[in-house]
């Protein structure tokens, strides 16, 4: 093996730089799920009982359902009586402002590098911090309120907005959708909801972290956005999570609705949770349905993701084209390192006529990793006129990972086009070699070099997301990207 | 500044430099021709740090240190700077962002202060005049969609930016026309300085009507068979690498 191979190795083996454990004591519900603990949870929250019945029905149909195996993924059977459903950090009262926060919570915000202070003072960015299933501060609200946009935690949602929830809560992601959807349905604790009036362009990113903390605790976050018509908004959601011996189940539903005409939703993530460790023990599973309704005609919705994290991947961030003209795109880097598995993709359903959709997806494989791209276009009768772009680029690194592709595609009429490239790569020595003999060291070249191949999904992305993109990639490839 | 002893390499277990002496000096211009296959650009890759290849025998000084101490990267930024043949693509990474990084590493590594974005493209700009350089090939991907000729040209261009004590040109000229091979010449003499030097590795005599080397080295066969001034790169026009053979076989060189 040459040199440049080993270096590659040693830089792909750098630990996961961001464990450690906040202790913050929990109050969670007792391990195991059953009609009783959803009935715990919904009542911990107050919930209406319209939702009570919501979840129950959810539950019901998610018994009667099997978790799906056809993913190209590997993973020990998940022990669903084994989980915590609720867990909550303990607050004595509600918070007028971040000097009321547990101080325990805040050095942990620091620890990320994302203190809520700081966001405070960038300003531009409004932060939903989720810790724990539970939002704890939320900053920038009066802003927002102004221009009648609705930015808060999904329990907040559901007490002073009831009737924006029930009218579009599973109306893209029903509550049977699938498996892991219907578990969500069930048990989701917490989560983010966004309304944007009419007309209105919402001035700053709205951006939540999430971040897993006491051990054992699923997440089942639920994320709904709702843009009415001619207005815009751009959405960040940002992870990490601590380092942890046990698997965790991460289930997360996104919702992302543009209701009327001309309405735009970006919506950008860069998701790090813990991926295990080197010989592949521990680790998140992240199983997470997300799904977007362009239903306003010329209306716009995007995702863009940056997957560095989790033992085991398994997302498709998809749009259905309802409304005439109306554009889905989808650009992702996904990275899979040690014995990390991804698979994740998008779907593209053309509904409407002259609907549009874009599919950069860009994967990398390092380490014993697995990385599948799995995506469906799915361009309906009437949608005439239609066109979709997919390209499909993998990069390898090393000789013990694997890059995999299964495109789906269905056109149901003549006068629609569908294009779709697709290539795998390794990263040249002759490459690397190139950037020695100009001064820079392995390490510098393989970041160059991955950074070039993934910069026309970074460039969508928000840009004071962008860098951190790199960063995440920089500590789940070699060290630091610059 | 360089100098080579006896040096052997192999790749695959073929021998490719079979005994290679040569001194350069500060302020030289050396001039290597061969035919093909002679390991020209071998030696160029050895020099540069290539791991394909291994050197089985011999010793290259570099500035008072032995050259196979140090890494590729090592090497670079002690000044020694290699314009390949075939440069290689490096698909999303800006031309000029990558330059800097290179910069930025060499200054860092004398002990100098980083170049900020401003001062960076000042000196770029100004580089950019000397070269005859297009504009345009600094806002693209590092020699991505370039033709042959801009590939040639942008690597004499890193050449000016980050200025090497030792300067080694494999077959640059190969794949340029006649302008191009001026502009590119040009650009290789404005750099020539008291205190550099240039290794030029040529298949072909025209490149040296344009770069005046001092010296000439004939190599054959992973061996320098024959050393003159700048007239025996017009006599190899003239007469063809046959006629150095005929000499070589008629009267063994001495290694």
């Amino acid at each position: 093996m040459s040199t440049e191979t080993d270096a590659i190795q040693q830089l792909a083996n750098q630990e996961y730089k961001w464990g450690f454990v906040t202790d913050i004591e929990a109050d969670a519900a007792p391990k195991g799920l059953s009609e009783g603990i959803v009935r715990f949870i919904s009542a911990k929250k107050n919930e209406p009982e319209w939702l009570l019945e919501w979840r129950l029905k959810a539950y019901r149909h998610w018994l009667t359902m099997t978790e799906p195996r056809w993913p190209n993924v590997r993973y020990n059977r998940i022990d669903y009586q084994d989980i915590v459903y609720y867990s909550a950090p303990k607050q004595k009262k509600q918070l007028k402002s971040l000097t009321e926060v547990d101080p325990e919570l805040l050095r942990t915000y620091e620890k990320l590098g994302i203190s809520l202070q700081e966001q405070e003072r960038l300003s531009g960015v409004a932060v939903d911090a989720v810790f724990d299933s539970v939002s704890v501060a939320t900053t920038f609200k009066d802003k927002l309120k102004e221009l009648g946009i609705v930015f808060c935690s999904f329990s907040e949602a559901v007490r002073e907005h009831p009737d924006l929830v029930r009218e579009h809560l599973g109306s893209v992601v029903p509550a049977g959708d699938n498996f892991f959807a219907a578990l969500n349905a069930a048990v989701f604790s917490d989560g983010s909801f966004c309304y944007v009036p009419k007309g209105v362009r919402c001035p700053m990113e709205l951006s939540t972290y999430f971040r897993i903390n006491a051990a054992d605790t699923g997440q089942f976050e639920r994320t709904l956005i709702v843009a009415e018509e001619g207005s815009y908004v751009s959405y960040l959601e940002g992870c990490t999570a601590p380092m942890r011996d046990n698997n965790q189940l991460h289930a997360a539903v996104v919702e992302l609705i543009a209701l009327g005409d001309n309405a735009q939703i970006k919506y950008s993530t860069v998701q790090n949770w813990y991926p295990g460790d080197k010989e592949g023990r521990g680790g998140i599973y992240n199983f997470v349905t997300k799904r977007g309704k362009c239903a306003g005609k010329n209306s716009k919705i995007s995702w863009t993701q940056v997957e560095t994290g989790s033992a085991v991947t398994w997302k498709y961030p998809s749009v259905l084209l309802q409304g005439e003209n109306s554009v889905g795109e989808f650009y992702s880097v996904a990275v899979v390192n040690n014995y990390q598995q991804a698979d994740t993709g998008t779907k593209m359903i053309h509904i409407g006529k002259n609907t549009r959709s874009t599919i950069v997806s860009k994967g990398i494989s390092a380490g014993r990793g697995q990385n599948s791209y799995r995506g469906l276009v799915d361009v309906k009768k009437n949608a005439t006129n239609s066109r979709n772009f997919s390209q499909c680029d993998s990069l390898l690194l090393g000789d013990k990972c694997g890059a995999h592709t299964f495109p789906y595609i269905e056109v149901k009429n003549t006068s629609s086009k569908v294009e779709h490239e697709a290539s795998t790569s390794k990263i040249g020595e002759d490459q690397i070699f190139y950037c020695k003999q100009r001064g820079l060291s392995t390490e510098d070249a393989v970041n160059l070099i991955v950074n070039g191949f993934c910069k026309e999904v970074f460039r969508e992305l928000p840009m004071e997301f962008a860098v951190e993109a790199q960063k995440l990639l920089g500590v789940s490839l070699e060290g630091s990207v610059g | 500044m360089l100098e080579i002893t006896n040096l052997h390499a192999s790749i695959n277990g073929t021998e490719i430099l079979k005994g290679i002496n040569l001194k350069v000096n500060a302020g030289e211009v050396h001039a290597i021709m061969g035919p093909n296959g002679s390991g020209k650009s071998t030696l160029a890759q050895v020099l540069a740090g290539r791991d394909a290849y291994e050197v089985t025998q011999g010793e290259v000084t570099y500035e008072g240190k032995n050259l196979f101490d140090l890494a590729p990267e090592e090497r670079a930024r002690e000044g020694v700077f290699l314009a390949f043949q075939y440069p290689v693509e490096i698909p999303g990474v800006n031309n000029t962002y990558f330059l800097k990084a290179a910069l930025n590493a060499i200054r860092k590594h004398k002990g100098l202060e980083e170049l900020d974005a401003v001062d960076f493209l000042q000196l770029v700009k100004e580089k950019m005049k000397l070269m005859e350089i297009d504009e345009s090939l600094l806002n693209r991907s590092v020699n991505e969609g370039f033709s042959g000729g801009e590939k040639k040209r942008n690597e004499i261009f890193h050449m000016a930016v980050l200025q090497p004590k030792l300067a080694i040109l494999d077959e640059t000229d190969s794949g340029l026309d006649i302008d191009a091979l001026r502009v590119v010449a040009d650009g290789v003499n404005k750099l020539r300085r008291k205190d550099n030097a240039v290794l030029v590795v040529t298949h072909y005599q025209r490149l040296l009507n344009y770069i005046v080397p001092d010296f000439v080295h004939v190599l054959m066969d992973g061996r320098i068979v024959k050393s003159g001034g700048k007239e025996l790169a017009l006599q190899l026009e003239e007469k063809g690498y046959d006629w150095v053979k005929v000499e070589v076989d008629r009267q063994p060189v001495q290694v």
